[in-house]
């Protein structure tokens, strides 16, 4: 159980609504968020769109005609309502995934010039990504792109000044003590350190994403060979 | 079904948007200008939701294979049927081997392009909106290609008869577009504060409210680049990534503000000095590249009170439109 925090409620528009935690990002944030955005969507209120959590907020699209005459405040109420109503429990299950990284030269081209700003051997480095579970902290930039954290903070580094034109899809990313997977190539500003076999989205097959906000995950180091074993499996 | 002849330079299907997916990063998308996406359905007798073809400047060469109620609304992109000029924001009859096509754009930017029924397509979570980059939605999940055929649920039946006394009968319906509804253009666009207003220094603020802002060329369904004054914030400020809304004006480290629009990312790391009121994306919607923009600070309150307003002028006017979706039902096969 967590103690009691009250977030504020503030408009994001005229069609949508934010619900904001303070206190920076902290795991228990990013799991007070998803627990309420389920609470929301489960409440099926009136006029509500979609319900999107992201790191420190709940954002909650509606539309207004269902709520005339005052759509924000009548949904600001409904929410602050659901909020108080759970305010006191925090319960969210959560998955534990295991995910295959392959830090081969190939893949993981940045982490040699990585490893050395973070002021590590590349096998420390290594050892370091795989050592603790992360959490799927929100998904957004792409379909599927899950945004992992916290690393230890030994690997805190800021992002690329410049973002590489083209990333390859599957590409493992770090930054600010988090991990990114780019699900197809793309435009990307994170250190890529790996490559990940399996694909992130797929919108034909429920539940459409691999990981899910909320998931812990496992990294698991695989060979080149394995990387490529997986890859061809999960291909057809 | 109806054939693509030429797909023109990005024809689209969008309905209402993929909703309820956001929190997998899935965009929303739909239509950019919603107004006159309804707008399309109304006029051919369909729910406002349905799929219509969103056409983008350089509308595409289209044969009819069969019988179709159809509707054009939005931008005047000189539509012609059979190389004859067409009305906008009417019912028409195409029959087998009509051709519609498109000259010079006239006035805005996109066209929706609406069948009575609507198009066959298949839903991807839930919605027959085209993602063009995630490759779902739509006929194929990509803009219109030549050779394309695109099945329709609805065809009328193949009597010239029938068909005949449902033109005289759609010849009676009286479309009239109050304030609002068509097309219209604005001096300065709505705008409500955004989330971090704030955290922009006042010279920023004031910019925003007092200059004009251009749009530039490297505008897309994702977002209106705009250039102008920079807006810089008050201090060097990271914001954690966070939901993003139709319409938020954010404003990356270059100081150049992004309007996102339907196909915007679902979330962004960019602060939000402010958001366009609903009631005028639409107009936005219908801006092109060089256009220039200015913007007037409204509260929440009225910004509401503007779109419910707006909505009321709606169903008067879905009220008035309905007699057209019985004149092509009794033509139905």
């Amino acid at each position: 159980m967590l103690p009691a925090r009250m977030p504020f409620i503030e408009p994001e528009g005229d069609r949508c609504i934010t619900v904001r935690y303070g206190g920076g990002l902290t795991e228990e944030t990013v799991l007070r968020c998803l627990e309420l955005a389920g609470r929301i969507e489960r409440a099926t209120l009136p006029g509500v769109l979609d319900v999107v959590p992201g790191f420190t907020t709940v954002s909650v699209h509606y539309d207004p005609r269902a709520l005339a005459p005052s759509p924000y405040r009548v949904l600001a109420e409904a929410l602050q309502a659901i909020i108080q109503s759970g305010a006191a429990s925090m319960s969210f299950a959560s998955r534990d995934i295991e995910v295959p990284v392959c830090y081969d030269a190939e893949h993981g081209f940045d982490l040699p010039f990585l490893a050395h700003a973070c002021g590590l051997e590349r096998e420390e480095f290594i050892a370091l990504h795989l050592s603790a579970p992360l959490r799927v902290f929100a998904l957004g930039f792409a379909p599927g792109l899950p945004y992992m954290g916290l690393h230890d903070e030994r690997l805190s580094v800021p992002r690329r000044d410049i973002p590489r034109a083209s990333v390859p899809g599957g590409s493992v990313a770090v930054a600010n003590r988090q991990s990114v997977i780019y699900p197809d190539a793309t435009p990307g500003g994170w250190h890529v350190i790996g490559a990940m076999p399996i694909p992130l989205f797929d919108p034909s097959r429920p539940p459409y994403a691999f990981l899910l906000p909320g998931d812990r995950v496992h990294f698991r180091r695989i060979s080149p060979e394995e990387y490529e074993e997986l890859k061809h499996e999960s291909a057809r | 079904m109806i054939e693509v002849i030429k797909p023109g330079a990005l024809s689209l299907f969008q309905d209402h948007g993929r909703l309820g997916f956001q929190k997998l990063g899935v965009p929303a998308a739909g239509p950019m200008d919603a107004n006159a996406h309804r707008l399309a359905n109304l006029l051919v007798g369909n729910d406002p939701a349905v799929a219509a073809l969103e056409i983008t400047l350089l509308g595409p060469m289209l044969r009819f294979e069969q019988p179709t109620g159809f509707a054009l609304a939005g931008a005047d992109l000189s539509p012609r049927l059979n190389r004859k000029p067409l009305a906008m924001h009417r019912p028409h009859v195409a029959e087998p081997g009509d051709i519609l096509d498109f000259g010079p754009p006239q006035r805005g930017c996109r066209a929706y392009f609406s069948v009575h029924g609507g198009f066959q397509l298949q839903p991807v979570l839930g919605s027959c909106s085209t993602y063009v980059k995630g490759n779902f939605g739509g006929l194929h999940g990509g803009a219109l290609r030549a050779g394309d055929r695109i099945p329709i649920l609805s065809p009328l039946a193949s009597d010239p008869v029938r068909l005949e006394a449902c033109r005289e009968a759609l010849w009676e319906v009286v479309v009239y577009l109050s304030a609002g509804l068509g097309p219209a253009t604005r001096r300065s666009l709505r705008i409500l504060r955004g989330p971090q207003w704030d955290l922009f220094e006042e010279e920023a603020r004031r910019a925003l409210l007092n200059e004009s802002f251009e749009i530039s060329s490297q505008s897309d369904r994702m977002g209106f680049r705009l250039s102008g004054p920079r807006l810089r914030l008050a201090s060097d400020t990271q914001i954690l990534s966070e939901a993003t809304a139709l319409g938020a004006i954010q404003v990356p480290q270059g100081g150049d503000p992004i309007l996102l629009m339907a196909d915007r990312q679902t979330m962004g790391g960019y602060p939000k000095i402010a958001y366009l009121a609903g009631v005028d994306l639409p107009l936005l919607a219908q801006c092109l590249p060089s256009e220039r923009l200015r913007f007037t600070l409204i509260t929440l309150e009225e910004a509401q009170e503007l779109d419910l307003r707006r909505e009321q002028a709606f169903s008067y006017l879905a009220e008035s439109l309905a007699p057209i979706g019985d004149v092509f039902r009794s033509v139905a096969t």
